[in-house]
């Protein structure tokens, strides 16, 4: 069962005055639990869709539909919502709120979605903390922690929402590969254990190697789907 | 409900924690407001009491809640005097039918019928008083040559004049030096100066006692007019109904003397006009020194102003030794000598020398030595309780108006004594009032009916005029009259006895209600029992007056009060510039800070938007963080003006430093009252600069996509 249909895409923005056409018709399905690496040269536009996927940006044609919704017919609230329940994010740089502790950050998106009494927020939020080994460090700021381990932290926050899925944009590029080879693990350890789909742009073909399939994308079009067997 | 809670809390706390983060720019924003709230509290309390004691002042002294005077008047009414001195009012012409319609207004307690003017004094001088004395011990000795107090009297008056010619000589020498003796009026200089010789010579002296009379006609008509300082001063009075003034003015207080009796004719000086026009110039200095030296702390050391002043009393010393004959002056001497510590053969020129030798040390003591010895012999005020004052005034047509007044009292306002804008005007009834302005009143035109009878005066309209006084053919029968009628002096000097006492009558009579009601006013003050419905009581009183057809324009107090008014008016927009020009400043700071705050944080906005922050949630996280900071700024703000406030209070007020000072605040100082609605307001204003600041930078954030959490450059 798929989780996200992208069909005949295309998405074209302004940088300056020329006209940049980022994605020039892509068409892909991701099924549910898959552990997808989209990987291609920097200018392919492989952080444009997964823009769209993550519904932070719509098409300018074509349809993106992601858990069942077509995005491109979603307000701007319908959108963040969306995003608050579906989708979880990890970023290249962290993105973690510095002001808020280890363990605020990682609670940060179940209090926006509400619903879940302290008891249970701090249960799931332990349960996280336990599971990418950084137990220790809730009462931490971010500034505290190394690179690794602030994705880790990152990593929680993403899936603390149980998302249907979850988008990593270059999630390693930050990190020195021994690092980054133990967050994709730990990635991976959580799509196996919760069956999370996980969709994750790279250029490292180690990190590639861990996916179940690779997008490649170049000059705005989806060039091939493999196995990572191929990837190297 | 429990979402949007769990959500409030994160932002809260996230919102907090970037204040605490940012500390340097939370502290930027803080003391604006902070400094912002301080003005406008502080600002805002010492406009609240001005206008307090203002309303005070104005509503107390002469002006009630409402003031109403004829609308087709060429100027507006100003009841302290406008740039152009007093208000150019038509007249009222029937006061009783505008009380009457106006009483019927439910909210309206008393009607106070009012002639404000300026008129002349006249003061008189020491050469005057003493040639009065003189010709009262000379009339004594006429009843009885033997009169002792008549002789003693005579004896020291003689003595007393012959050296205020000599003074007199003297100050006309030295006028002489100054002038032309060629010039125009070189004959009539001569005259006076051979005037003035005649009377000093001794040989004057004894013709004056061979006939006495003739000598007294001769000092007063030749040489009392030269003494140069003869006397006219204004008065600026209100003319009204005195018993309803004093009714309707509670803050007017008679301060010496006693009320005029209700209906009779009769003035009460303002206290801080005879304080500043009619006292002897050094008691006045003194007072003023003493005032600057006890009030304000000044040192005549240290004060250039003060030192003037005592100057100026060590030249005005001669004053003193005019009003005193050779016996009073003896006196003077002996009192003054052991109290200044003065050799025993020093004379009281010398001794006032060192009595006026005023210094920081030797002041109070000073001070009180005059007080105390000299001035019981003074004649301290030019007019005194129980004098009757005559006053003059141009009236309608131009021509002088003179009536004679009795001086009951002096009329202070309590609170504002000090303020040369209320305390300098004086009370005075309405009929003398009527009579200096030219109006008739019901005696006049009794009066007026009666010579007509007598003069056989018939009534002659305009057109027949030129024929009834010159006849058809032009003869000279106007002439001829004049030329046969020779003067009758003994019937002219027998009317004189009668004339004086139908004065006298005049002056003692009581009037009623209906006659003081009857007759002109210029304005006319209104008084409220429910002051706080002004608004709609000066809407009913228009309607009112309109409705009965009289011609009346009705203003408020604050109207009325004219230039005093705008003074205030003046001074709440200097604040309000003074705010705005703040908060103007403020807000562009505040903003620059917030902006920067935004900017600074657009990625980690993106990524809360990413993960599902609506924009609403990112705009109020910056809102509360400025919200926050205004609201802890503010109130410490307002607490630290409440304390400022508190000390100002504390240290004895803002003193008073000029007359139009002492009006507003109602007194010597200004006592600043903190105000619910002042701290209210200044948090609000605080809050709504906050808020405006913040509107570009929030707008800036909610702009913020999440897209900006994805890029990689840092």
């Amino acid at each position: 069962m798929s989780i996200i249909q992208v069909r005949d895409v295309t998405k074209d923005y302004l940088l300056g005055k020329t006209q940049v056409h980022a994605l020039r018709g892509v068409s892909l399905t991701v099924d549910k639990g898959e552990f997808l690496s989209v990987a291609g040269p920097s200018g392919s536009g492989k952080t444009t869709l997964l823009n769209l996927i993550g519904c932070v940006d719509t098409p300018t044609t074509g349809l993106v539909e992601v858990a069942g919704q077509d995005t491109s017919k979603l307000s701007e609230r319908s959108l963040t919502d969306l995003r608050l329940h579906q989708i979880g994010f990890i970023f290249q740089s962290f993105n973690l709120v510095q002001v808020l502790s280890v363990f605020q950050n990682i609670e940060f998106p179940l209090l926006l979605q509400g619903g879940l009494t302290k008891a249970e927020r701090a249960a799931r939020v332990n349960g996280l903390m336990e599971a990418t080994g950084i137990g220790e460090y809730g009462r931490h700021r971010p500034s505290e922690l190394s690179g690794g381990q602030r994705q880790r932290v990152a990593v929680a926050r993403a899936l603390v929402t149980r998302p249907a899925l979850v988008l990593a944009d270059e999630p390693t590029a930050n990190l020195d590969s021994q690092t980054g080879q133990n967050i994709i693990d730990l990635m991976r350890d959580m799509n196996r254990k919760d069956g999370t789909t996980f969709v994750f742009s790279t250029h490292d073909p180690k990190v590639m190697a861990h996916a179940n399939a690779i997008i490649r994308i170049a000059d705005g079009v989806v060039a091939g789907r493999e196995l990572p067997g191929a990837a190297a | 409900m429990r979402a949007k809670l769990d959500a409030t809390r994160v932002l809260l706390r996230i919102a907090f924690r970037n204040l605490v983060a940012s500390r340097v720019r939370t502290v930027i924003i803080g003391l604006i407001v902070l400094v912002g709230a301080l003005i406008v509290v502080v600002g805002s309390s010492m406009m609240d009491s001005i206008d307090r004691g203002m309303r005070t002042s104005i509503q107390g002294s002469l002006g009630g809640q409402l003031q109403v005077y004829q609308s087709t008047s060429e100027g507006k009414l100003e009841l302290y005097g406008g740039i152009r001195g007093e208000s150019l009012l038509d007249p009222i012409p029937d006061f009783a039918r505008v009380k009457e319609v106006l009483s019927k207004v439910p909210n309206v307690k008393m009607i106070v019928p009012m002639g404000i003017d300026q008129a002349l004094v006249a003061t008189g001088n020491a050469f005057d008083v003493t040639l009065a004395k003189l010709r009262d011990d000379v009339r004594r000795l006429q009843a009885n040559a033997r009169d002792e107090q008549g002789l003693r009297g005579l004896e020291a008056r003689q003595a007393h004049v012959r050296r205020l010619i000599a003074l007199l000589s003297e100050e006309l020498t030295q006028a002489r030096v100054l002038v032309d003796p060629n010039g125009r009026d070189a004959s009539m200089r001569r005259a006076q100066r051979a005037d003035l010789d005649r009377a000093a010579a001794p040989e004057f002296w004894v013709e004056f006692d061979r006939d006495r009379l003739a000598g007294l006609e001769f000092l007063e008509n030749k040489v009392a007019p030269l003494a140069m300082d003869t006397g006219f001063t204004f008065i600026r009075y209100v003319g009204t109904d005195v018993e309803a003034f004093m009714r309707a003015f509670d803050l007017a207080e008679v301060a010496e003397g006693k009320p005029i009796p209700p209906g009779q004719r009769g003035i009460l000086l303002g206290r801080q006009y005879a304080e500043e026009w009619l006292k002897l110039k050094n008691a006045r200095r003194l007072d003023q020194i003493k005032d600057k030296r006890d009030r304000f702390h000044l040192r005549i050391a240290e004060e250039e102003e003060l030192q003037r002043w005592v100057k100026d009393t060590r030249s005005r010393a001669r004053e003193i030794l005019i009003q005193l004959d050779p016996l009073q002056a003896a006196e003077a001497a002996r009192r003054l000598r052991p109290a200044l510590g003065a050799p025993a053969g020093e004379e009281l020129p010398a001794l006032l020398a060192r009595l006026f030798d005023l210094r920081d040390d030797n002041f109070d003591a000073h001070y009180a030595i005059f007080y105390d010895r000299l001035a019981p012999l003074l004649r301290l005020y030019q007019i005194s309780v129980g004098d009757v004052i005559t006053i003059k005034a141009p009236g309608k047509t131009g021509a002088f108006n003179a009536v004679n007044v009795k001086v009951y009292g002096f009329i202070q306002f309590k609170g504002i004594e000090k303020s040369g804008i209320a305390g300098t005007t004086s009370v005075m009834d309405l009929q003398s009032f009527r009579d200096l302005y030219g109006y008739v009143t019901s005696d006049k035109a009794v009066e007026l009916a009666k010579i007509r009878a007598q003069m056989g005066a018939t009534a002659v309209s305009r057109e027949d005029a030129e024929a009834a006084l010159f006849g058809g053919d032009g003869a000279g029968p106007l002439v001829e009259t004049i030329r046969a009628g020779a003067i009758d002096e003994k019937s002219l000097l027998a009317g004189v006895g009668e004339k004086r006492k139908a004065a006298l009558a005049e002056q003692t009579r009581a009037y009623t209600q209906e006659e003081i009601d009857q007759g002109v006013a210029l304005n006319a003050a209104i008084l409220l029992h429910d002051p706080a419905r002004i608004r709609e009581s000066l809407a009913e009183v228009q309607a009112a007056a309109d409705a009965a057809g009289l011609k009346l324009k009705v203003v408020d107090w604050e109207a009325a009060s004219g230039m005093v008014g705008q003074f205030v008016l003046l001074l709440r927009g200097i604040l309000i510039f003074a705010v705005i020009i703040f908060f103007g400043v403020a807000l562009v700071i505040i903003n620059n800070a917030m902006v920067m705050a935004a900017l600074a944080r657009v990625k980690e906005v993106g990524t809360m938007r990413a993960i599902g922050a609506q924009r609403r949630f990112v705009v109020a996280m910056l809102l509360v963080e400025v919200i926050t900071v205004s609201v802890v700024f503010g109130l410490a703000g307002a607490a630290l003006g409440g304390g400022v406030v508190a000390i100002i209070r504390a240290t004895g007020g803002i003193p008073a430093t000029s007359d139009l000072l002492f009006f507003l605040f109602s007194g010597p100082a200004l006592l600043p009252r903190i105000g619910g609605t002042s701290v209210v307001a200044s948090l609000v204003l605080v809050l709504g600069v906050a808020i405006a600041s913040a509107l570009y930078p929030a707008w800036i954030a909610m702009r913020v996509t999440p897209v900006e959490a994805m890029s990689t450059e840092d």
